[in-house]
């Protein structure tokens, strides 16, 4: 519930009730995504199919890879009387269809309206259950009108340590919150633990689910994610690695893993940008005792080498970044160590603490950017009329505003579905910073290009 | 040219295997219960004796389907495209942003006109709204749209939980109506209201039928006025449709619903003809119609250049005028010359392939006549969310069960509007036309136009798709993005049909033209050499087992004719 404090807040906030052009999706899109990152989970829904059929589409039409998540299929009765028996009957569907090793069960809003007791469900299903070796069931609340995708997102991590997180002896490995990145994202943080020599589980790793191969074999469920025995294992790790500024007092996985088993939590923000990815590599260098190898200081000096190379034709430009709250403060990190000058950081999310969460990851952050969260595109569409960006970075929903004020859109995060390969877009790390940068440049430069009558063809 | 045609096994897998026995392997995987119900859905066509489909019926929980809800049938198919009313979803932020652009209805307003598709509205509510009622900030929303849009018409749409919390949506739109002085409805399609987008399409008819159709009785100045009903204007097909009609000297009043203004809608009433492309989606306007204005309806189908042509010569028939029927005939002419060498050359490449359909709730049954265009074969076909009689035809609608899901949608008492009533044909006419041939309101369904043996498998689970592939292989599918990637996957081709993957259009002469071309590259595109699929392999040896798998026993070997073509030189791009 707001307090009525956040209530007031919010009227001089937004002069505008209705949300015209949403910067934020629901809640169980996150979940669904989160589940598909363990392997052998099959993301399942209490509620009408329709929300199923929606979040499918949209995760589908972003990464270009089959998605499966089952629904109760709620009709009029069920929404009245609950849908319990639905529950009960999908959940052993999908079992006998699919044998998964887990179920990741989410609500929508409309079971979370009618107020259904859904461990109360599981425990009948689990009681006369029909099907032998029943898969685990981990089952998350995830209400649209309570968070974003992102909560949703983090909820259900959260969720799977609590289900299955067990003590043991002390590992050598780490574990890894990611938070919600692309594919690539995912394997570059991997390949990142490996130059370190350093066993890392990374919760979830919808690295390969969502950018598979084609098959040569019939699948089921598609390979890859994180193995159960390694979640149970996160007990036991010698420390997590957390990366949101936004986890920072929340109830998150790494929280968890501290409170139950003394796991020591590090709680970065997402490693966009020189800065941000050194705080990531500081920690790795004392997880491991070692300093940074040799093929990432080589990164890191590309990437320096290469802002130089291109400052002189992106400083002191002005960009809109807009997006996941995590995600924007990280870009806004980044753009500010390039010498743009973002004009405006928005998300759609509710972040109490935001501005201050951006600022001290950019601090050189001039005092006059707009740091905001709760817009939607229609704000910052208004906003940016006075704003007069020469860039917008965001995702595939920034194209309006991009196109409106005729500047290019560098297509980040979620969802991109007006081009390909959203999944392989990289982000994270010094080589993520590397691609996003000379992307930006090259936009710029293009955009000059072509706007200009002279015709330069060498710039 | 050399062609693949010959690498194939004449007969294909697909006809040595009957219907029948891939209904079996199917449903192998499924508990008894769930076996007995997707057993009415699926099923061996007969041509003659239309054996009855278990269509429209609830998807089993847990079961992987590719439809949506009512709320995307009502927000999303058929008033979506409206494009100067401002839509207003009543809900958490999900439903609204799910439906903001995601079907590609195209629109191209005159200059300076107004087009709001692009703006997607929300009430967004939160928990103080689920708690003690969004009815207030569903007020507000509309006020606050009125002030910075001003247009003509504003509608409402609730979603699930909007349902259960007994927000009174059709009050609040009446009070703000006699406040704001402007059009101001609202739909009740709450997503859980029917067993897929079907109810979404009746209750949005119910709603442009009420608050729309018949609001501006200025006559047309058009000797030849048709309504266009149930089409959506997917990739452009609507305006190759008004363009060849135009040609002809027909004049499109309304089509419902794309590229399609408030006010054209308002005036539909006035045309002298409906004509039914989607009979799923839009028969209920249709018989409303008619029965309030008395315009005669029947089906047509732009989709294939005989079907095309046929449909045109039916239209031009109807208005029994000499001229009409002569430019008809000049137009089909033209453009069939144009087309003739380029569908004979893409026939002579894709001649004996197996199609397969899985779509909506028309469209798996007009493209078959595209690919039959081409030579090629339906060896499977279903809808996503049809009803009976779009299977069987409408023969079997006086016998229909009614079931619970569709008692809870309105059925509009419709009588013949004092002063407006005004049959197009008198009994007489009508029935001199329907001696020459005419069927008026009539659709006779998707599998009196299928062979006998094909197989029917409405509403197809993830699960009967793969089984399906593994033991017919067609050459292509034609379905949802839902389903797409996994085809692929598997090294078939998938071509889109609801958003047509960024194409289209394909509707008339130069839409035929347009797939021909489209369906031969895909066939014979070079990538598909590198993708060894599944059935190459044995595929016990990969798999994780499937119970289906477990029990078959082992699988014959197969001809090693049987591969995936390989490109011919010509075609690929
Ligand atoms: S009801 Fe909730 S979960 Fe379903 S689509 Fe809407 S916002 Fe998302
Ligand atoms: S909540 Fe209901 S209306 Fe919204 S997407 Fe889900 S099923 Fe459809």
């Amino acid at each position: 519930m707001n307090t009525v404090l956040e209530q007031e807040e919010e009227k001089e906030m937004k002069h505008c009730t209705a949300t015209r052009n949403a910067c934020k999706l629901c809640t169980p899109l996150g979940a669904c995504l989160a589940f598909r990152g363990v392997e052998g989970c099959i993301p399942f829904l209490h509620g009408s199919q329709g929300c199923a059929t929606y979040i499918r589409r949209y995760l589908i039409s972003h990464f270009r890879e089959p998605m499966d998540v089952a629904s109760s299929n709620f009709h009029e009765e069920s929404a009245i009387f609950g849908g319990g028996k639905n529950l009960k009957a999908g959940l052993a569907n999908v079992s006998a269809q699919y044998e998964p090793e887990m179920i990741g069960l989410a609500t929508t809003c409309l079971a979370e309206t009618i107020g259904e007791n859904v461990p109360l469900i599981l425990k009948e299903y689990r009681d006369n259950c029909a099907v032998e070796d029943a898969p685990p069931i981990v089952s998350v609340s995830t209400p649209s009108y309570r968070g974003t995708h992102m909560d949703g997102f983090h909820e259900t991590v959260r969720a799977l340590v609590g289900h299955f997180a067990e003590s043991g002896r002390r590992q050598e490995r780490v574990a890894i919150f990611p938070g919600m990145v692309s594919a690539e994202d995912l394997r570059h943080l991997k390949e990142i633990c490996r130059e370190f020599g350093l066993p890392a589980t990374l919760l979830p790793d919808y690295s390969e689910t969502m950018d598979g191969e084609t098959w040569d074999s019939y699948q089921k469920m598609p390979s890859g994610g994180t193995p159960i025995h390694e979640i149970v294992g996160l007990g036991s790790v010698r420390m997590s690695i957390e990366f949101g500024r936004s986890l920072v007092g929340r109830d998150s996985a790494g929280a968890f893993l501290e409170k139950q088993f003394q796991v020591p939590r590090r709680l970065l923000g997402l490693p966009i940008g020189i800065r941000e990815t050194d705080r990531f590599m500081e920690v790795l260098e004392t997880a491991t005792g070692r300093c940074k190898p040799a093929a990432l200081r080589q990164q890191r000096g590309r990437l320096v080498d290469a802002l130089i190379d291109g400052h002189k034709y992106v400083f002191g430009k002005r960009a809109i970044v807009c997006g996941d709250a995590d995600l924007a403060t990280g870009l806004a990190a980044f753009l500010s160590e390039t010498g743009i000058f973002p004009v405006l950081c928005a998300t759609g999310e509710r972040r109490v603490g935001w501005e201050k969460q951006v600022r001290e990851a950019a601090p050189d952050l001039p005092p006059e950017s707009q740091v905001c969260d709760r817009l939607d595109f229609a704000e910052i569409e208004e906003r940016a009329e006075e704003l007069k960006p020469d860039i917008v970075i965001g995702s595939s929903k920034g194209y309006r505003l991009a196109r409106k004020m005729g500047v290019p859109l560098i297509r980040v995060g979620f969802p991109i579905h007006d081009r390909i390969g959203g999944q392989r877009v990289l982000h994270l790390g010094y080589a993520g910073a590397q691609q996003l940068y000379d992307r930006t440049v090259n936009a710029l430069m293009e955009k000059k290009q072509t706007d200009s009558t002279v015709g330069y063809s060498y710039l | 040219m050399p062609t693949d045609i010959e690498m194939k096994n004449p007969d294909g897998i697909a006809s040595s295997i009957p219907a029948e026995k891939i209904k079996e392997e199917m449903l192998k995987a499924y508990p008894a219960k769930t076996a007995k119900k997707r057993g009415k859905q699926i099923l061996s066509n007969d041509p003659d004796t239309l054996p009855e489909v278990g269509a429209n019926s609830r998807t089993v929980p847990g079961i992987m389907t590719q439809r949506g809800c009512t709320y995307a049938g009502c927000r999303g198919v058929v008033i979506g495209p409206i494009h100067d009313i401002l839509h207003i979803t009543h809900g958490p932020i999900g439903c609204g942003y799910y439906s903001w652009m995601t079907r590609r209805n195209l629109v191209r307003p005159e200059p300076g006109a107004t087009n709001y598709l692009q703006y997607c509205m929300s009430t967004d509510m939160t928990e103080e709204q689920i708690v003690f009622g969004g009815e207030k900030k569903l007020k507000q929303a509309i006020q606050e749209a009125y002030d910075i849009f001003k247009p003509k018409a504003i509608t409402i749409y609730a979603t699930c939980p909007v349902g259960l919390i007994g927000d009174d949506v059709h009050a609040v739109a009446r009070e703000m109506k006699e406040t704001l002085g402007i059009n101001v409805f609202a739909f009740s399609c709450e997503g859980y209201k029917g067993v897929s987008q079907s109810a979404g399409h009746h209750i949005a008819n119910n709603g442009v039928f009420k608050h729309m159709v018949g609001l501006d009785n200025t006559p047309s100045e058009h000797p030849f006025t048709i309504n266009m009903l149930g089409e959506y204007n997917i990739g452009g097909d609507a305006w190759e449709i008004d363009a060849v009609l135009k040609n002809c000297g027909i004049h499109v009043t309304a089509t419902l619903s794309g590229d399609v203004k408030y006010d054209d809608i308002c005036r539909a009433h006035n045309s002298a003809l409906n004509v039914v492309m989607c009979h799923r989606s839009i028969n209920y306007m249709a018989e409303m119609m008619e029965k309030k204005f008395g315009i005669p309806w029947f089906k047509v189908n732009f989709i294939g250049a005989d079907a095309t042509a046929k449909s045109m010569r039916k239209i031009a028939k109807y208005f029994e005028n000499p001229a009409l029927i002569a430019r008809t005939e000049e137009v089909i002419a033209m453009e069939m010359a144009k087309l003739r060498p380029i569908r004979d050359a893409v026939k002579a490449r894709c001649q004996g392939k197996k199609v397969a359909l899985f779509v909506g709730g028309s469209r798996a049954h007009h493209y078959q006549e595209l690919f039959r265009d081409i030579g090629m074969e339906v060896i499977s076909a279903g809808y996503e969310f049809a009803h009976r009689d779009d299977y069987e035809g409408r023969r079997v609608l006086p016998n229909l069960k009614v079931d619970a899901d569709s008692r809870n949608i309105e059925e509009l008492t419709v009588e013949a509007d004092p002063e407006r009533f005004n049959p197009r044909k008198t009994e007489e006419m009508r029935r001199s036309l329907e001696e020459s041939g005419f069927c008026f309101s009539d659709y006779t369904g998707m599998m009196a136009d299928m062979r006998k043996g094909a197989l029917i498998i409405d509403d197809i689970s993830h699960h009967e798709m793969e089984k399906l592939i593994e033991l017919t292989k067609p050459d292509i599918i034609c379905s949802g993005i839902k389903d797409k990637f996994i085809i692929e996957k598997m090294g078939i081709p998938c071509k889109q049909l609801h958003s047509y993957d960024y194409g289209g259009p394909y509707a008339s002469f130069s839409g035929a033209i347009n797939f021909y071309q489209e369906v031969d590259r895909m066939l014979h595109t070079k990538i598909w050499k590198f993708v060894v699929p599944p059935w190459q392999k044995d595929p016990r040896l990969k798999a994780r087992p499937t119970i289906a798998q477990k029990e078959k026993a082992p699988k014959k070997e197969e001809p090693q004719s049987f591969k995936r073509p390989a490109a011919s030189g010509q075609a690929g791009e």
